[in-house]
């Protein structure tokens, strides 16, 4: 992970923040694969309570049986209709939400193609799964993360960026055009929602060993590629370093009201 | 208005004052647009003057100090078609309360049980559905929701969702749809009823009132001196349809108060601001958890009082609101904020300036007289 990368957040002590992963109601797209199963499984270490969404139910079975206390949901975050529904579940499930981590990400062409060759669909795919449907899931949950941030809870989007969006490298123009956008995107939101208390971070987490990578580089030596465990360690710093802190300011932070659906002193309803 | 679905009058107990009872109606809204560009603004001053004004700039009628209150409730997809599986016959569910989960921690809710039918046919021509017993099962695809009790009426049950949770959201997300209204020209989506500042799936129709709530009018606020702080209350049913239960409306309804807002809400006072309600949602929350003082604490409660002309408002300076009808619930806690007349004289005038009613319509800023 380039650090230069990080919007400037850091100032609070990272690690003493990590005292606030637990309880840190977090959610993660892309998160049965590569560096988005890392992350869950690093938040769910520290005790975060996670949903983390992805498209192939076989492998959200396989990740809800090694996360018991996550909470896998369907859904593709290129398809807008996917979108209502699983805020619904994040924000249901969690009863709220205090960091969103975009990370699921489309390659575009497979294999890798000269922009010259690459298929306007396998484009528009790209920019579907890496801008559009971040664009649309952060602003289903923004309620939801400005809620947390009133609340003195923080309030973090992370944005998985990659060096392609900065460098034109032959053969990723749709990966890399959609990931400048991603990261754009992430720059001004981060100026509008300061004030609103929501922290945007982009993060390049480096060449990993992950199942994208293998799409794009078949032949790559994986032995000098990082593990996503590690990149995944990195990010989990990064938003405990932009949470408000240190824990002392955010005291009530931990006595927040119960909500209202979990609490049944605050149900209306019991039998006739 | 008994082609809408929202709101069918709503037979009040005490009638309507002379004064408001025949006022002239007001058109709807027909199409589900939060933010018209010409939507309008009628505003009612404490001295008595009213202006029209665009409702984009409706921040600009408070003061630095005052503080805006929404509902920050997210509207839950609580309309579901389902099996009856006794009787095999078709029905829809809208969800209408939150009730315990009990020992057994299953999502429960109170429910209204149409028969066949959309939201086409207007609710109080829908079919009425299948008797309904305890331990009734409905169907929806392959998960089954249980019938636990009646609460009071035929159509009125304890719904109790599968015990495991994942399994209950996805069957919402899945197969429920909002609340729909029979004076609209199309069938709402979900991001329809869902205000910019939804946090929590927890109102059972949207607080349409937050509609008005957009980022650019939250940093207005701020960079007007104005606080911005929310409740989440779980909005109700507008209408059921059904005489007998109408009369009951509003349901009883939870809500949360964060310290946050409780702390903003003693800082505007300190600097002797006004507290501006979004919706009367807020203004019922916030009352009741007032009960008749000037000041609210953090936590949860459960707003069952009603709101009306004899009601002495303990901490809401001003509400900003759709319009409503005369001789509706909303319309009555209306009456606890300005005297009669100036509400009919503020209908009229937005009737014969071609203001919209309901839920996409047209709004209004009431501010209370001084106590």
């Amino acid at each position: 992970m380039n650090a230069s990368r990080l919007s400037p957040a850091q100032g609070a002590d990272a690690t003493t923040n990590l005292d606030l992963l637990p309880g840190l109601r977090v959610a993660v797209t892309g998160g049965t694969s590569g560096l988005g199963h890392a992350l869950v499984a690093a938040l769910v270490g520290h005790r975060a309570h996670v949903a983390f969404i992805a498209r192939n139910r076989e492998a959200l079975q396989r990740a809800q049986a090694r996360f018991p206390g996550a909470h896998a949901i369907a859904a593709d975050v290129a398809r807008k209709e996917d979108i209502h529904p699983a805020a619904l579940q994040i924000t249901g499930l969690l009863g709220g939400l205090d960091v969103l981590v975009n990370n699921a990400s489309s390659l575009g062409p497979v294999p890798l193609a000269l922009l010259g060759d690459t298929e306007c669909e396998a484009f528009e795919q790209a920019l579907g799964t890496n801008v559009l449907g971040p664009f649309r899931l952060t602003r289903a949950l923004l309620g939801a993360l400005a809620a947390s941030a009133r609340e003195g809870r923080g309030a973090v989007v992370v944005n998985v960026s990659s060096d392609a969006a900065r460098q034109p490298y032959p053969g990723w123009g749709a990966y890399g055009a959609s990931k400048a956008a991603l990261l754009h995107m992430t720059r001004i939101w981060d100026e509008e929602a300061r004030e609103d208390g929501i922290r945007f971070l982009s993060i390049d987490p480096g060449d990993m060993d992950t199942p994208l990578h293998a799409l794009a580089v078949p032949d790559a030596d994986r032995a000098t590629l990082k593990a996503p465990a590690h990149a995944a360690a990195e990010i989990v710093q990064a938003i405990a370093a932009a949470l408000p802190g240190p824990p002392a300011a955010r005291g009530h932070r931990h006595a927040a009201p119960t909500f209202g659906l979990r609490g049944d002193a605050d149900a209306a309803w019991g039998p006739a | 208005m008994r082609t809408a679905t929202r709101p069918a009058p709503l037979r009040v107990p005490h009638a309507a004052s002379s004064t408001t009872a025949r006022l002239p109606p007001l058109e709807p809204a027909r199409d589900p647009q939060q933010r018209r560009a010409d939507a309008r603004l009628l505003v009612a001053h404490a001295d008595g003057t009213q202006l029209h004004a665009p409702r984009a700039t409706w921040y600009a009628h408070l003061a630095p100090g005052d503080v805006v209150i929404g509902n920050d409730a997210a509207t839950l997809p609580a309309s579901l078609f389902a099996r009856h599986v006794p009787t095999n016959r078709a029905v829809e569910i809208r969800l209408a309360g939150h009730a315990p989960r009990a020992v057994d921690g299953a999502l429960r809710f109170a429910a209204l049980i149409f028969g066949a039918g959309d939201w086409r046919t207007p609710t109080e021509e829908r079919a009425q559905p299948p008797a309904l017993a305890s331990d009734d099962v409905l169907a929806c695809g392959e998960v089954t929701l249980v019938v636990e009790a009646s609460l009071g009426h035929p159509r009125l049950v304890l719904l109790r969702f599968p015990r495991d949770d994942a399994l209950a959201w996805s069957l919402l997300a899945r197969a429920g749809h909002p609340v729909q209204y029979a004076h609209l020209r199309s069938a709402l989506a979900p991001w329809d009823v869902t205000t910019p500042i939804a946090s929590r799936p927890f109102a059972f129709e949207a607080p349409s009132a937050g509609f008005v709530l957009d980022w650019r009018s939250v940093h207005a606020l701020r960079v007007r001196g104005i606080a911005f702080a929310t409740l989440t209350h779980a909005a109700g049913l507008s209408s059921t349809g059904d005489e007998a239960l109408d009369a009951r409306l509003p349901f009883d309804e939870p809500y949360v108060i964060p310290l946050a807002t409780a702390q903003a809400i003693a800082r505007a006072q300190a600097r002797q601001g006004r507290i501006v309600a979004i919706g009367t949602s807020v203004v019922r929350a916030l009352e009741h958890a007032a009960a008749g003082t000037p000041s609210v604490h953090a936590g949860a409660g459960i707003a069952r009082q009603r709101i009306g002309p004899s009601t002495r408002l303990s901490l809401v300076d001003a509400l900003l609101t759709g319009t409503h009808e005369p001789a509706t619930s909303h319309f009555e806690l209306l009456r606890a904020f300005v005297p009669d007349e100036t509400l009919a004289r503020a209908h009229r005038a937005m009737a014969a300036r071609g203001y919209r009613t309901h839920e996409f319509g047209d709004s209004m800023l009431l501010f209370r007289p001084a106590r």
